[in-house]
């Protein structure tokens, strides 16, 4: 299973670089958005993977995962959505503007 | 106590002048005056404690890991300097009043000369060297200010820039020389670094330390070959300048030599160095003041050479010598402000400071003319004004001392420059007050308001009290002073104007006569020395800075060619390469964790986000196909989530991962639908190995962490989740108790994402990029029916489900998986849902909600929760909670975290739904639906 989780999170950041070094703002916008699912993943991943723990306390249970993390990658996923969603209206108004939607608006 | 008020005083004084001028200039005076007089009288008080020896101290400690304190104490040699600083400073305000005219801004000149006067102090009286070194760059920054403050004229701004170049550079040098000290010592504190002379001494950074701390008082005090900065400083109104560039800012470097005398001076480094240095710098100014023509030029030569014999006497290492220079500090001080002022007057009453163009203003000025003799005579070493007292000194010890054997060279020296200096005083006297009257602009100068001449006439008064009675006037400070620049036994001397015929007598004798030689004969040594050419000190200068602009924009331009794709390879490249050397050049052992095993449908999981990354990859130019696939990616991330005990994270990802491909796809319906081909085979090449590389490096990293044990701090927030926070899912506990500081800043953020949105879209449909989104021309087919009746049943039954769904997840957040955030994403998506299937119109008819004023309740309710918490004694956002019956459901468990995550969820719904609401009203514009009156009646309840 970490090796599973280690090689998507490979997959994912060598996809989303990828995408980052394109020059129309769409591709890069994706890219962003994969870089944060890997980014997100790997948060989620320092606090070591477990399987049927989830952190609810109840009277039967005493293994439970690293809240920590999630609680970071919860709010990390909203501001994600909230960077997202910039870019993009960045990238519409100044393909608006400019008629290109070329990064370096050439 | 007293001695921290006297030194907070200009500061909480800088805060009135710009209020108070609106009350007229007197009061604007008064108020400025009042901050510096209570200091000066506060400081009075510790004058008998002083002068008995007793230590004045006072002190905070900040980060004492760091040696950082506020520590500060008052001797001999701060009470000097904090006499002049504020005694001078009280006068120069006085004076300031009727010097300026009605269109310079007093109110700003006066609070950044408070604000100087306060940094000043700072450095005289500062025990701990980092916070010298603060005060010490703030006079630089306030000087900046005060010499520029005339921004209109190009000298001014030009002067500012300079002065601030040279002394910031030095400043710089500065501060790493006091950090080697401080190093050596192994305290920051002057009262224990002055206690270590051998240690320092013998150290092998001491040399280092000396140049780099003598690089700061060099500049700062305008010594060869940083001398060039003053003069061109003078730009300044001539109360900055007789504040500034005589008594106090150009002598912090004097100060700070006198300071670290103890334990710098005595060493061959010293000597070679700064009495060398003090030397040249001496003679020189005095040579160049005598032939300048501007008064204020001439006077500021004339301090550089004052500042070099400073230096000198503090360089020769001996105690008597230091006398000398604690002595000349106090005098120079007295007439060298006075006489800036008396160019003040001179230019004031006639228009001009250019001697060729003043004469015979003795009957006509008498009182000015009358202070200009007194103090010009105390520059030249007249007897029985104090300045003859300290420049006999001066050429008693500069008679004994050897430069590499050659007992000749100072004392020849220095009296050549006491004969320019003689020279140049009396060209001051003779030249503006004597001989014919000449045409001046102002044809009826006179003498000054009482107000402009009374403050240089009470330094005037001090030359012949002095000269005349050193020891009554001067003895006891200067003997106080001596104690604690030598630190040790002082040397037994005695101030007085007769000491007999000495060497000294006659290096004066020869210096007036040969001075008022050539003053007799300046016109034809004048035009002797207008052949040779000189060096521009500014003009060097200005190459220089011109030489570095340009490296250094050749520098930027090559490597930021605008060119974000290359920016971010750079960027990405570099810190892919440390993080792969960083890993290989420690030793690796494998990780001993146990692993999970994976299931088969974990692995399916895997397979279809490989396929789909590869799909991404090699069908990003048709973009709706890339981001449906990103879509399922987000899905297959969501349900890595659900297996990895994370139920409120799927949850989050996958609301998330609807609003986001909903909110690009509205994007997408206007930017093109393809990417055009443009990078070649090569540059791709390129980029898919950095990517390799990046993601074997990142994908590698993870393996290598989660593979290994670790401890966390979660064992608390498990432990106290219930207890503390009342809750049992114990992430929303963090987010919303133990971390709610956090949360409550991103909240924040979200909320200032969504209106940043607003503002580029909203901006869109105005002007001109109005005009061209009316004209757009779509590239798409319009689709026959745009809502269809299916979906816009099927949605409105939904609707009130949804929000249903909303609300539960909403109030079970805190014990099971939900919460604020989940329950914003969700309500968000019932109601985009209906504008999706049933238009804008539509829905923006029946939901009247102005999103700015959601997103702004959200925040509110969040904060004032948290303020709730700290009203009853709690910290910010600290949980109270309790259990509540409600009917139907039952006894309730209700925290006050509620009502914050009530916050959160307003916020969220605020944020996107404004968001997307911005660009389908930019897509309405761009697809011509007419903006009918649902909604203009929008944009009116806005």
């Amino acid at each position: 299973m970490e090796l599973l989780m280690s090689a998507t999170i490979g997959i994912l950041t060598a996809s989303g670089v990828y995408l980052l070094l394109r020059a129309r703002t769409f591709p890069v916008i994706l890219g962003f958005a994969l870089i944060t699912y890997a980014v997100n993943f790997f948060i989620f991943a320092m606090g070591r993977l477990a399987v049927n723990q989830p952190p609810i306390i109840r009277a039967d249970v005493n293994q439970y995962v690293d809240p920590l993390p999630q609680a970071l990658v919860l709010t990390a996923i909203v501001i994600s959505f909230g960077m997202t969603a910039v870019i993009v209206v960045m990238a519409l108004r100044s393909y608006i503007e400019t008629d290109t939607d070329h990064v370096d608006l050439k | 106590m007293s001695l921290a008020l006297i030194l907070i005083l200009p500061f909480i004084g800088a805060l009135f002048p710009s209020l108070i001028i609106r009350q007229g200039r007197n009061a604007c005076t008064v108020a400025t005056a009042f901050f510096s007089l209570l200091a000066f009288v506060l400081l009075l008080t510790h004058v008998p404690a002083v002068l008995r020896g007793e230590f004045v101290a006072v002190g905070w400690n900040w980060i004492p890991s760091l040696g950082l304190n506020f520590n500060f104490y008052l001797d001999g040699l701060g009470l000097l300097f904090s006499g002049l600083i504020l005694g001078i400073g009280l006068l120069v305000i006085v004076y300031a009043r009727f010097y300026l005219s009605k269109n310079d801004s007093m109110g700003k000149l006066f609070t950044y000369l408070l604000l100087f006067q306060g940094a000043m102090l700072g450095i005289v009286l500062s025990d701990n060297i980092l916070i010298l070194l603060i005060f010490w760059e703030l006079t630089s920054l306030s000087s900046f200010l005060l010499i520029g403050f005339w921004g209109h004229l190009p000298e001014g701004r030009q002067g500012a820039r300079m002065a601030l170049a040279v002394t910031g550079a030095g400043g710089l040098s500065m501060i790493a020389g006091m950090l080697v000290l401080g190093n050596i010592v192994g305290s920051y504190n002057l009262s224990q670094i002055l206690q270590h002379k051998e240690l320092i001494q013998s150290s092998s950074l001491y040399l280092p330390a000396l140049i780099l701390i003598l690089g700061g008082c060099f500049t700062k005090s305008a010594q060869f070959p940083f001398h060039f900065w003053l003069p061109h400083a003078m730009a300044a109104p001539t109360p900055v300048s007789a504040y500034l560039h005589s008594a106090t800012m150009v002598k912090a470097g004097v100060f700070l030599m006198a300071k670290m005398w103890p334990v710098l001076a005595g060493t061959e480094a010293w000597f070679y160095i700064v009495a060398t240095t003090g030397l040249i710098t001496m003679l020189m100014g005095a040579v160049i003041a005598l032939f300048k023509d501007d008064l204020k030029a001439l006077l500021a030569y004339s301090t550089v050479s004052h500042l070099g014999l400073m230096t000198m006497l503090f360089g020769f290492g001996t105690p008597m010598a230091a006398v000398a220079g604690i002595f000349h500090i106090l005098n120079h001080a007295t007439f060298k402000a006075a006489l800036f002022m008396n160019a003040g007057i001179i230019d004031h009453e006639t228009g001009t400071r250019d001697i060729k163009r003043l004469g015979g203003l003795l009957l006509i000025l008498p009182i000015t003319a009358t202070m200009a003799i007194i103090s010009a005579g105390s520059m030249a070493g007249f007897p029985l004004l104090n300045g003859f007292l300290s420049k006999e000194m001066m050429l008693e010890e500069a008679s004994k001392a050897f430069w590499f054997g050659q007992p000749w060279v100072f004392p020849v020296l220095a009296t050549l420059a006491a004969v320019f200096s003689v020279a140049y005083s009396l060209r001051y006297i003779f030249h503006v007050f004597f001989g014919p009257r000449k045409a001046v602009e102002n044809t009826h100068p006179h003498d000054p308001p009482f107000g402009m001449w009374l403050p240089p006439a009470v330094l005037v008064l001090l030359v012949p009290l002095i000269g005349l009675f050193p020891e009554t006037f001067a003895g006891a400070l200067v003997r106080a002073t001596a104690k604690a620049v030598i630190g040790g036994p002082i040397p037994d001397f005695h101030l007085s104007l007769w000491h007999g015929f000495t060497p000294a007598l006659a290096m004066s004798a020869i210096a007036l006569g040969l001075g008022v030689f050539i003053c007799w004969r300046y016109l034809r040594l004048n035009n002797m020395v207008e052949k040779i050419p000189v060096v521009q000190a500014k003009a060097l200068f200005d190459k220089t800075v011109n030489a570095m602009i340009s490296v250094s924009q050749k520098l930027i331009h090559g490597f930021h060619n605008g060119s974000l794709q290359r920016y971010f390879f750079v960027l990405i490249a570099s810190t892919t390469l440390l993080g792969f050397v960083t890993y290989f050049s420690n030793l690796q052992t494998p990780g001993l964790r146990p692993t999970l095993a994976a299931p088969p449908v974990a692995i399916a999981a895997f397979l279809v986000l490989l396929v789909c990354c590869a799909i991404i990859v090699t069908l990003h130019r048709q973009r709706l196909v890339a981001l449906v696939t990103v879509g399922v990616v987000g899905l297959m991330v969501s349900v890595g989530f659900v297996y990895l005990s994370a139920p409120d994270l799927a949850l989050t990802q996958i609301s998330v991962e609807v609003v986001t491909v909903i909110l690009i796809l509205l994007a997408l319906s206007l930017l093109p639908k393809t990417t055009p081909k443009e990078s070649g085979k090569a540059r791709r090449l390129r980029d898919a190995v950095l990517s390799i590389f990046v993601g074997a490096g990142l994908g590698g990293l993870t393996w290598a962490v989660i593979t290994r044990d670790f401890s966390s701090i979660s064992e608390y927030y498990l432990a106290q989740s219930k207890p503390l926070g009342g809750g049992t899912n114990v992430v929303n506990v963090i987010l919303v108790d133990f971390r709610g500081f956090d949360t409550f800043g991103e909240i924040t953020v979200l909320g200032i994402a969504a209106l940043a949105i607003f503002a580029l879209l909203d901006g869109a449909l105005r002007g001109a990029t109005g005009a061209k989104l009316a004209a757009w021309v779509s590239d798409q087919a319009r689709s026959a029916d745009r809502h269809p009746l299916l979906m816009v049943v099927a949605t409105r039954v939904m609707l009130p489900l949804m929000i249903m769904v909303g609300v539960y997840i909403f109030l079970r957040g805190h014990n099971l998986p939900g919460g604020g955030f989940i329950a914003g994403l969700v309500i968000s998506i019932a109601l985009i849902v209906q504008y999706m299937a049933s238009g804008f119109n539509w829905a923006a008819k029946r939901m009247r909600f102005d999103y700015h004023k959601i997103i702004g309740a959200g925040i509110m309710i969040a904060a004032l929760t948290g303020i709730g918490a700290m009203l009853m004694g709690f910290s910010f956002l600290k949980s109270a909670f309790g259990y509540v019956p409600i009917p139907l459901i039952g006894k309730t468990e209700l925290a006050s975290a509620l009502f914050f995550d009530v916050g959160v969820f307003l916020t969220v719904v605020g944020a996107v739904m404004l968001a997307l609401a911005s660009l389908s009203q930019i897509q309405r514009r761009a697809t011509h639906l007419p903006d009918n009156r649902e909604a203009s009646d929008l944009e009116k309840g806005r």
